[in-house]
């Protein structure tokens, strides 16, 4: 079936079949490969994109379903070359080693703390429920999230 | 993974959608339900009609009671204020499904028509005494919460048949809550809890109970709900309430070599105290 | 001076294309034509194959060809450490099953297709007919008369019979202690779960006849090595790439069949082959770690004087004998069992046991936390048995202050250590003395709050090449490092390991900036490609930064004696006059008569006016191999608090001082730290594998298996100590695994002395709420 979906800005129209998922969409026709996964069962939350705004995790969706939506992927987030203050708060936090589960760790927190400016760390630590990190404990990842959702408050 | 071979249709109405579905064919809402047991090939339908475009099937109204499209996230009833003044439980069980990402896109009608019996808004629609609307092609039917869920992923839905929404009644004089267990990996209940109270003074006029997540389907406790009716929700009447709800559930227990079923049993007692509490506030 | 670089928590050099998406992990890499490898795996624990039919996955369009192991003429997948004096057996272990299956997902068949949706369903087509054998999982029963036999070569499943000891001496002090404390210990299975699940990618050149292998890989040259071994090409002719690798934790160690198995069909079909495990298949064949039944013993004296401590493991292999798995739960696991603490008489027998399961090999820390976890164990036990507070017995016994070397009971030589200060720092980080009576009152409020301390020392920095040999290790465990400067000043460090997520690209660098004075800017760590680096064991056992790092220290030192002798040379200066300051060579008493190490580089590079006898380049390569082990150490302590209603535990604070020698980059420090302490606690709390008799794995998908989240967890109390290897160029050691290591018995002792209200002497970890709770109800009857 034929499908458009705007990615990052750009229109993109292919023939799918339709048991294709958002995530090889992605990767395998789109070669957005920094979506990533990393389960089978909706756990990790490696592939967070965004969907019209909203985090989705791009392995529980359809590509057939994303038709006519708008898709910002890991990718997109930067703005003319300037990294998302979410990507910045990541390298300068240390918010990361082995990176895999960073962009979706880095798409569904920036789309939190939009709807969560000024959260708490407790808030924050039990939003990252929908996404694993192997690697760094999430000691880091929490800092990162906090600076960023303190700055959204309008804090320094 | 991925699922398996499918024809895919998107219905622009409910009609159509009845008209579209075919003997091997599934509905498709958010897909949060569905997709994930497609993807681990433990449910391989020939037809997937996809029902999330239909207006008529999304959103929130307040009249007198509350009325919920099939098609409304997780996420949309946790964030509505009407669900929160009228059914706060309801509220609080969505917004407790699976994490963010997946309250965005799954959607109510997906997930009662999956029936898994650890999610979470079966047991409050179960409580809170919901009507599950229903349309199929001889027309449209309506059935009680407790009657839908009937077993272990089963339910009262024929083939053919489209959940279109859930009714409830206005429950703003009622006290409710809905607290949960969750397992510490799948975030699904090990044991969850809805209460509904009507209060009258410091008296518990009336209770509805049920429990989830350590039972097969969400299951409505008579034994607990007598033991709180009539009391002042004093310690006495807890501890009655939650010996109760075990012996209420014991036929429908469900459990697993991690979680097993006299662990959830005793849980549902525990949890029974903690959902009163929340609901007495 | 400007500020040192070495010490310093610069943000990562790595970290911009990971945090923009464009990092390219093996699945992330293309190529035109690529074909998709499935599996055809066992759904059953033991069975003979009776038939295959492939005919209907033959016939769906879009499949190239299905194999079966009769058709791939791979030699066995090899192991890699064949410990010594142990009545080592190594079945073979096909690349695909012939005639037999050993474990759930042990593969049967291979099917190539264009893509890898048809892929799977061709899989799923492939007919497969079985009967089915008895099945044993449990190590201990499986090396029992009558246990059902894997392997018609390996009597009684008995892989291995490791001693370390002298039986009779430790049997003398047990027998006339004042007190011997025993259990029963099972180190339960571990999923390691790299984020990234593995993948492979092989192409292949007919015409030049050379093999190209992308692959999620800690060690690349061992996996060149190995696909060289099984495949038969010449070793010059296959070229192994990990690109960006998503964590390993000892699970990209191994060679496994699958990578053999790309590398096969792309010769065979002249086509590049890929092939991606799913988690679920991850979980069944990627390896898992730990898997003991230990049964330990402590002796020690009324006043709390440790005496000694012996132990049977029976450690469970799995159905076949992974790379690294006989080196696991006995070189690595036995020479630790004296630990901080001045203990004279160890003991240990291990026995390495074929089971109907999924292989184990190296998983962080591998042998060392199960060492750890079991000393500390006992002497939580002995100390409530002669009822002395834990940290008083730990303080009574720990090895005073030392700097260079101690030789221990099981002959390792600990290279520095000073243990009661890193013990009483992490005591005075928690309050200790305080926190008893909080806990009193807690007790008498019906809240039931533990705390729980572990001292710890491991090995890591594997390890002289020597030690590798005696002990059995198929392969050196030095490393080599070429340090190359540009002509315009630019440096690019080539490293045989092969990092994956520990930060390395800006430690290493930060070495060499400090040692030669380029901004670290200016320097790119390159590493993963057999065919650009050099030669070099790989990236585990905590080794990274120490071993490379000793290279490219050594490395750079050659680079500024060269560029001293130089500078003088162009300067028209004794070289005796020449002194180094922070990149400069500077003319002494002259400070503005001085040659930059660009300058330097540049004029090697020229070679216009070179001093005679110097050859032109600037460019040096080192080999380094230790000496010795390193030996990171420190003290870690819990405080939990448990619901007895529920079982539930709350991690309430964690305290980790850990002493690695002088920090390169304490940020990095830090999270390595964290990063373990979460598995080590998950260990304790949360993961576990979960067989049924019949070898299915119940716990197959992150819905069921534990990985743990971050709302578990409290923010970490770090503290460090800094104790210089006294054998190592720049005194620094491991950090990769002492989290892991001291974590789970922290939180296991923790979680028992919250519970001891209730009487509860034990509970098998992981220690889930349902466990907790139920300890709680059979200790009250």
């Amino acid at each position: 079936m034929r499908i458009s979906v705007t990615v990052n800005g750009v229109a993109q129209e292919r023939d799918v079949d339709p048991r294709t998922l958002l995530v090889h969409f992605l990767r395998e026709e789109l070669d957005l490969t920094g979506t990533k996964i990393g389960c089978d069962t909706s756990q990790c939350g490696a592939c967070t994109v965004h969907l019209d705004g909203k985090a989705l995790k791009s392995c529980t969706l359809l590509a057939a379903q994303a038709d006519g939506a708008n898709v910002t992927t890991i990718e997109g987030l930067a703005v003319d070359g300037e990294h998302h203050p979410m990507q910045t708060a990541f390298w300068e936090n240390h918010g990361l080693q082995c990176g895999y589960c960073t962009p979706g760790m880095i798409m569904a927190t920036t789309a939190f703390v939009e709807d969560n400016p000024g959260a708490s760390e407790e808030a924050i630590r039990h939003n990252l429920e929908g996404n694993i990190c192997r690697c760094t404990g999430y000691h880091n990842i929490v800092k990162a999230v906090k600076q960023v959702a303190d700055a959204a408050a309008g804090g320094d | 993974m991925w699922p398996n071979k499918f024809d895919y249709q998107r219905a622009e109405s409910i009609d159509q959608a009845l008209e579209l579905i075919g003997d091997e064919g599934k509905f498709l809402a958010g897909g949060h339900s569905l997709l994930p047991v497609m993807k681990l090939r433990l449910s391989a339908p020939e037809q997937l009609v996809d029902i999330g475009r239909i207006d008529s099937l999304r959103g929130i109204s307040a009249n007198g009671g509350l009325s919920i499209g099939a098609t409304t996230t997780h996420a949309e009833i946790a964030a509505s204020g009407d669900v929160q003044s009228m059914c706060a439980a309801l509220a609080s069980a969505c917004g407790q499904v699976g994490d963010q990402a997946v309250r965005n896109f799954g959607t109510i009608g997906g997930n009662i028509a999956h029936a898994d019996p650890a999610s979470d808004p079966p047991t409050v629609l179960v409580a809170c005494g919901a009507t599950i609307n229903i349309q199929g092609a001889d027309g449209a039917r309506s059935v009680a919460a407790q009657d839908f869920f009937a077993d272990l992923f089963e339910t009262d839905l024929e083939d053919g048949e489209l959940i279109t929404g859930i009714s409830l009644p206005n429950c703003s004089d009622c006290q409710c809550a809905y607290v949960k267990f969750p397992h510490p990996a799948s975030r699904y209940a090990i044991v969850g809890v809805a209460v509904c109270l009507k209060m009258d003074g410091d008296t518990c006029a009336q209770a509805d109970v049920a429990v989830g997540g350590a039972t097969v389907k969400a299951v409505k406790c008579a034994g607990a709900e007598a033991a709180l009716a009539g009391s002042t929700l004093d310690d006495t009447a807890l501890n009655a309430a939650a010996d109760m709800v075990k012996a209420d559930i014991e036929e429908w227990l469900a459990g697993d070599v991690a979680y097993p079923e006299a662990y959830r049993q005793q849980m549902a007692g525990v949890y029974l105290k903690r959902a009163v509490k929340a609901a007495a506030g | 001076m400007s500020t040192r670089i070495f010490g310093s928590g610069i943000k990562r050099r790595e970290d911009p294309r990971l945090i923009t998406g464009e990092a390219r992990y093996t699945d992330d890499i293309k190529l035109p034509g690529v074909l998709h490898m499935a599996v055809v795996r066992s759904p059953y624990a033991h069975a003979n194959i009776v038939g295959i039919n492939s005919s209907a996955a033959e016939a769906m369009d879009g499949v190239v060809a299905v194999f079966t192991g009769e058709d791939v003429d791979l030699a066995g997948i090899p192991t890699a450490w064949l410990i010594p004096d142990s009545d080592l057996k190594t079945p073979e272990h096909p690349a695909l099953a012939k005639g037999k299956v050993r474990y759930v997902g042990d593969g049967v068949a291979i099917v190539l297709a264009e893509d890898r949706y048809t892929a799977q369903d061709a899989a799923d087509a492939v007919e497969v007919e079985y009967e089915e054998l008895p099945v044993v999982v449990d190590p201990e029963a499986a090396a029992q008369d009558g246990a059902p036999q894997l392997f018609d070569d390996v009597e009684n499943n008995i892989a291995f019979r490791w001693v370390m000891g002298d039986k009779a001496a430790s049997d003398g002090v047990f027998n006339t202690a004042d007190v011997v404390v025993r259990d029963k210990i099972v180190q339960q299975r571990l999923l390691p779960t790299a984020m990234e699940p593995r993948s492979a990618m092989a192409q292949y050149n007919s015409a030049t006849q050379e093999l190209t292998l992308w692959c999620t890989s800690q060690n690349p040259h061992i996996h060149r090595f190995i696909i060289s071994a099984v495949t038969g090409l010449n070793e010059n002719k296959v070229r192994v790439i990990a690109p960006e690798v998503g964590g390993g934790f000892g699970s990209k160690i191994p060679c496994y069949p699958d990578e053999a198995l790309v590398s096969w069909a792309a010769i065979k079909l002249g086509q590049p082959v890929k092939w991606t495990e799913t988690r679920s298949e991850n979980y069944q064949i990627t390896i898992h770690g730990r898997d003991h039944i230990q049964y330990v013993e402590m002796a020690a004296s009324r006043d709390g004087k440790l005496l000694g401590v012996r132990a049977t493991v029976y450690a469970g292999m799995g159905g076949y004998l992974s790379t690294a798995a006989p080196g696991i739960p006995t070189i690595l696991h036995g020479l630790l069992y004296v630990g901080p603490y001045m203990m004279d008489s160890v003991y240990c027998e291990s026995i390495g046991v074929m089971t109907n399961a999924t292989p184990t090999d190296a998983y962080r820390g591998a042998g060392r936390p199960e060492a750890t976890f079991l000393l500390e164990r006992m002497v939580d036990m002995v100390a409530k048995r002669i009822d002395m507070d834990p940290a008083e017995l730990r303080r009574k016994n720990l090895i005073p202050a030392f700097e260079d070397g101690y030789e221990v009971a099981t002959t390792l030589i600990y290279d520095s250590g000073d243990y009661p200060a890193a013990f009483e720092k992490a005591l005075g980080i928690a309050g200790y003395d305080d926190f008893r009576s909080q806990q009193a009152e807690a007790r008498a409020d019906g809240r039931y709050l533990g705390i729980g301390i572990t001292a710890y020392t491991e090995m890591c920095g594997l390890g002289p090449s020597q030690v590798a040999g005696a002990v059995g290790f198929q392969g050196g465990l030095w490393e080599s490092a070429t340090v190359r400067v540009t002509p315009t000043g630019k440096v690019q460090a080539l490293i045989g390991a092969s990092p994956h997520g520990q930060g390395s690209e800006t430690t290493l660098a930060q070495i060499i900036g400090d040692e030669l004075g380029f901004p670290v800017e200016d320097i790119e760590v390159i590493h993963g490609d057999t065919t650009e680096t050099p030669m070099g064991w790989g990236t585990y056992g905590s080794r990274t930064t120490p071993v490379t790092g000793a290279a490219l220290a050594q490395a750079s030192r050659k680079l500024k004696e060269k560029a001293r002798v130089l500078a003088a040379h162009l300067m028209e200066a004794a070289v005796e006059d020449i002194e180094y300051d922070d990149g400069k060579f500077v003319v002494k008493g002259s400070p503005d008569n001085f040659q930059s190490i660009q300058d330097v580089a540049l004029m090697a590079h020229l070679a216009w006016n070179m001093p005679e006898g110097m050859d032109p380049g600037f460019e040096e390569s080192q080999f380094y191999d230790p000496p010795n082990f390193v030996y990171p150490f420190g003290t870690h302590i819990a405080i939990v608090e448990v619901d007895a209603n529920t079982g539930d535990i709350e991690l309430k604070r964690y305290i980790a001082v850990d002493d690695c020698g002088p920090q390169i980059n304490p940020e990095i420090v830090a999270g390595q730290i964290h990063g373990g302490v979460v598995q080590g606690v998950a260990q304790a709390l949360c993961e576990g594998v979960i067989y049924d008799d019949n070898g299915q794995l119940l716990t197959g998908t992150m819905m069921d298996y534990t990985v743990p989240r971050a709302d578990m967890f409290p923010n970490f109390e770090l503290g460090d100590t800094v104790t210089p290897s006294p054998h190592h160029p720049i005194g620094v050691k491991g950090v990769g695994e002492t989290g892991t290591i001291a974590s789970t018995p922290t939180v296991y002792n923790a979680v028992l002395d919250a519970l001891a209200p209730f009487g509860v002497e034990g509970i098998d970890m992981p220690m889930t709420p349902a466990k907790v709770w139920q300890a709680i109800q059979s200790a009250g009857s």
